[in-house]
Parts: structure tokens; sequence; C-alpha cells
């Protein structure tokens, strides 16, 4: 998938965001690499998180956010405006903080991003048990859930939940997944195990993951961008930025210095 | 009277041993004024109940010498012969029970559509100052007085039916089911509204970050979560409808009848009360027969409001 794209999955050009009248991003460029995992870090504040909701527009639930500048997936401007939100969001996977299953059984969780999209085409039971059987063996759940799938999800624990938030993505088949700070809520056995599914998924789709955890992203993650204040301070290779950053502020940050 | 010290653990004294110690048993105002406020809070909270039973107990008392004597459970519910002042009184409600069956069954049908789209529109797409006026104005329309609605039953409502279809009554069922409808509708936008506010954001986000355009998230996701709560809306309209008296006894026309069409008149057993309670003799079999009347009511209407009510506790322990 990621060998016939794009090299770049998302450019931005010149973000700028506004909360109000509170500027939250600043001249933002960045261009992230297609198949590969990407991971920001930064202080809380600093717009990391901002940053991953304007990508797949869910920014814009809040009403009171503004945007100048240009955001770039597989090199359709998301911004533009004949471009289709729901289309954006097909594209764009998203993952959250704490893990949000729908209160539906395990099976209609996986299914619902699936049957929003084939619109009026019919789809066999078997067909998608098909989909939910493959989705959840990718995030490596099936074997545990296999037994009761018509069992509410939220029954599950965090770990099995915040996977299956995973799965339920897959059938609607994104290109860029957007995980924000996706093993916070999880101890460190689930994050472990999330980690290890979030690797799995790499080549396959295009990951930016935002994290507060520096070890998480120094393990997970094959480039790492630095935010700090609303400002992108440095985007290098994950090795090179926790052997040898370039800027000072990144060094401070990364050995504790504030954050 | 002494300063704790953290630190060492000790407690600085300001004066003996024995002056502390005498001070433990001292009562301030503060003490007064929260026993005092206990025992109200109390009697407040104890009086709901209190009140309540004595109601049924009052009300079964004066229908149970009619129970326990001239009622005929073959008659009560199967026959429309309410003749309590005949020369050989008959006592058949069910006409009276199938007209408030009727005129609620309609009333529902016009609320539920409203109060619930209401609430849809309140809760999920208005926004800021839109939703906060439209709130106020439900709640403003819950407190219009019922004989208001009956007097536009009674004045607008009547010409315009007899009017539109050209029928020779305006007051019937169709003209009481509607204004009851209306009636009932803002308290079922208000509940209504109040569980689709409970369900959580994340829900929402989740299903919007997956693609679902507003009306999938709603359908899907916002409605089925807050379905115990939209249920328990519904029975507590249709208590509201059951319990009405003055508008429904103003627009329904007020004639014992079997309805066979929305175009009848037929008397709800509330206004059969209303309208008779003041012409009987106290204790008298005619004044004993309306009370069993009301014990009916009672009893049903305190069943829909308990299922409502458990409904509602449903959705809390999810």
């Amino acid at each position: 998938m990621a060998s016939a794209g794009p090299a770049r999955a998302i450019v931005t050009r010149k973000l700028n965001l506004w909360y109000g009248t509170f500027q939250a991003l600043f001249d933002v460029d960045l261009a992230v690499r297609a198949g590969i995992i990407t991971s920001m870090i930064g202080p809380s504040g600093c717009g990391k998180s901002t940053f991953l909701r304007s990508i797949n527009r869910i920014n814009e639930r809040l009403g009171y956010v503004r945007t100048t500048g240009s955001i770039e997936v597989m090199e359709r401007d998301v911004y533009a405006p004949e471009v289709e939100l729901l289309q954006v969001r097909k594209l764009v996977g998203m993952v959250f903080q704490r893990p949000n299953p729908l209160p539906l059984s395990i099976r209609d969780n996986i299914l619902f991003g699936h049957r929003l999209h084939r619109g009026s085409q019919k789809v066999t039971r078997s067909r998608e048990d098909e989909i939910l059987e493959s989705a959840l063996t990718q995030v490596l759940l099936w074997d545990t859930v296999k037994d009761h799938l018509d069992r509410p999800a939220v029954d599950l624990s965090l770990e099995e939940q915040q996977k299956l938030c995973i799965a339920r993505l897959l059938p609607v088949k994104p290109t860029v997944l957007l995980m924000d700070e996706p093993c916070s809520a999880l101890d460190p056995k689930g994050t472990e195990a999330v980690e290890e599914l979030i690797w799995e998924l790499r080549g396959d789709y295009t990951i930016l993951i935002v994290t507060h955890n520096m070890a998480q992203a120094r393990r997970a993650s094959e480039e790492c961008i630095f935010m700090l204040l609303g400002r992108v301070i440095e985007h290098t290779a994950t090795e090179d930025m926790f052997v040898a950053p370039v800027r000072q502020e990144t060094a401070d940050y990364i050995e504790g210095r504030y954050g | 009277m002494g300063v704790w010290n953290f630190r060492s653990g000790t407690l600085a004294m300001s004066g003996s041993p024995q002056d502390l110690g005498a001070q433990l048993d001292r009562r301030d105002l503060a003490w007064f004024v929260d026993k005092a406020v206990q025992a109200l809070v109390f009697l407040g909270g104890v009086s709901a109940i209190v009140f309540i039973l004595g109601i049924f107990v009052f009300i079964t008392k004066e229908g149970f010498g009619f129970i326990a004597g001239r009622f005929d459970i073959v008659e009560f519910f199967g026959s429309t012969r309410w003749r309590p002042t005949s020369e050989q009184p008959t006592y058949g409600a069910l006409a009276l029970i199938v007209g408030t069956a009727s005129v609620t069954g309609l009333a529902m049908l016009v609320a539920v559509p409203f109060s619930l789209g209401a609430a849809i529109y309140i809760g999920e797409f208005a926004q800021g100052r839109t939703r906060e006026v439209l709130k106020i104005l439900v709640e403003l329309l819950a407190a219009i007085p019922s004989v208001v609605w009956g007097f536009i039953g009674l004045s607008i409502m009547n010409p315009l039916i007899i009017r539109l279809f050209d029928v020779p009554v305006g007051l019937n069922v169709l003209n009481s089911g509607f204004i009851l409808g209306l009636m009932a509708a803002p308290i079922m936008t208000t509940i209504a509204e109040d569980s689709l506010k409970a369900v959580p954001d994340t829900y929402r986000e989740a299903a919007e970050a997956l693609g679902a355009t507003r009306w999938q998230v709603i359908r899907r996701v916002v409605i089925p979560a807050a379905r115990n709560g939209l249920v328990a809306a519904v029975l507590l309209g249709v208590g509201r409808g059951f319990g009405e008296t003055m508008a429904v006894l103003m627009a329904s026309g007020h004639s014992i009848n079997l309805p066979t069409s929305v175009f009848d008149s037929v008397r709800a057993l509330t206004a059969t009360i209303a309208a008779e309670l003041g012409e009987t003799a106290v204790g008298s079999e005619h004044y004993r027969a309306l009370f069993t009347l009301g014990i009916f009511l009672f009893v049903v209407t305190f069943i829909i409001n308990l299922t409502a009510d458990l409904v509602i506790r449903g959705i809390r322990k999810k």
C-alpha cells in the first residue's frame, strides 16, 4: 500500500490554528512519511493533540476553531471546499486517549464503520463474519473475544477496549491512523501489548502517534517530532533525536529539564 | 484550644489538660441548627410518603363501599352504560375507559414525533443561544394551564375541525387527542432531551471520527444509548394523558360513547369524576362509584409512573 502511494502521507504548510482568540498552532510545516510510525512529543499544551485532531478535522466539532494554511493527506488538501468530510474521516482513522467503544456489542463496534460506508450495498452475514475475524485477528484480540462477540464492548478490559477501537478502524480501510496518547489510560502491561500491536500495523498504514511517554516514542516510532508552544522544533529520525538532538529545547525536554 | 504539630505529632496546649477535657461536651449554636435542619428535612421527606399513602387510603375508603357492595366487575369493565342517576342505576365504565384510552392514544401519536423531534433538535443540532431560548420556551409551554388548552380546543379547534372535515361536531377524539398531545409534548421533550444529553460526548466523537453523518450518529449511537430515557419520557406522557381532566372535559364532547372514528365524541374517566362529583350526595352509591373510577385511575397512573421510574433507574445503573 505504502509503496504505491506518495512518499509523504501528510504534508502541512503554514498551518495556523486558533481556538477562539487563542492561537494553538504557529506556522506548522510538516511532512510525515508514508508507511512508517511517526511520534509526536512535547510538553502538555504544546499543540500535539491539536495538530493531530486537525488532520481528520475532528477539531471542527468544537465550532470555534479557525485554521489557515493547508493540510494535505495523500496529496489532497483536506480543507479544500469541495472535500467531503466523511471521506476524510474514512481515509484517516483515529484512536483516542481513552478507549471509546460505542455502547454496542463487540461485533457491532467492529462493523460500525464498515456499515456506514458500504451504502446500500448488501453484505452477507458470512462476509461480515470474515471482516470481523480479520479485523480482530489483526489486533490480536480474536482468540480472546471470538466466543462472546455479542457481549457489550464496554465489558472488556481497557487494554482490550483500546485494541477494539483500533480494530474497528481497519474494515473502513484507512490510509492514515492518528493515535492520541493511545496508551495513557492503560497499565504497563496493556501499554506494551498495544504498542506491540501498533508496531505490527506499520507498513500497512501511516501512523502518527502523540505520546507523553518519551520511552514509548523512542521504542515505538521511526521518526519523531518535537513540538513546543504550538511550533515544531525538531523533526528527525527517532534515534537521532534521542541520541543527538539538534536544538537546545529538544535536548532540555528529552533530558527532563521541563515538561 | 490546642494546635496540632504535624512534624512532632504533639498537641501544643494553650490551657491545662483539665480545661480541654471539660470542653468536650460543649454544644454550640451550629449543633442546634444542624439538628433543627435535619428534623425539618426529615419531615419534608416523610411528608411525601405520608401524603401519597393518605390519598390512597382516602380514595380506597370512599370507593371501597361501592366495590364491596353494588360493584359488578363484569358490568364495570364490560358495559358501556354509565347511568348513575337512572331509576335503576348502572355503572358500566367501559365507554369511559375506552374514551380515556383513545384520547391518550391519539395524543401519543401527536406527542411522540413532536417531542422526540424537538428533543433531538434541541439536544443535538441547536447551538448556543437558539438552544437556550428553545429550552426556556418548551418549559414555558409546559406551564400553560390545562383550562387554557381546553379553551383552545373549544374555541379554535372545534370550528376548525367542523370546517376542515365537514363533520357536525368538532368536540371529539381528534380535538381532545390533539390538544392533549400538545400538552404532553413539552414535558416529554424535556425528559427526552435530558436523556440525550446524558449520552457521553465521546460516543458521538467516536462515531464521527469513523465517518458517520450527523443523522447516523443520532440514529445508530445516541438514540440507542438514550433508549431508556426516551421510553420513560413517552410513559410519563402517557401518564399525563391519562390523568388530564380539564382540557379533555372541554374538548372531547363529554358524551358516553364507544368511538368508532376520531370524529366521535367521547367521555374520559377523569372528566366524569370532575363533572359528576359535585352533583352527588357524599356517601351515596354514585359518589362511591366515582371514587372507584378514581381508584382505577390511580392504579393505572401509578403503574405507568412506576414503570417509567424503573426504566429511568435502568439507565443510571448502566
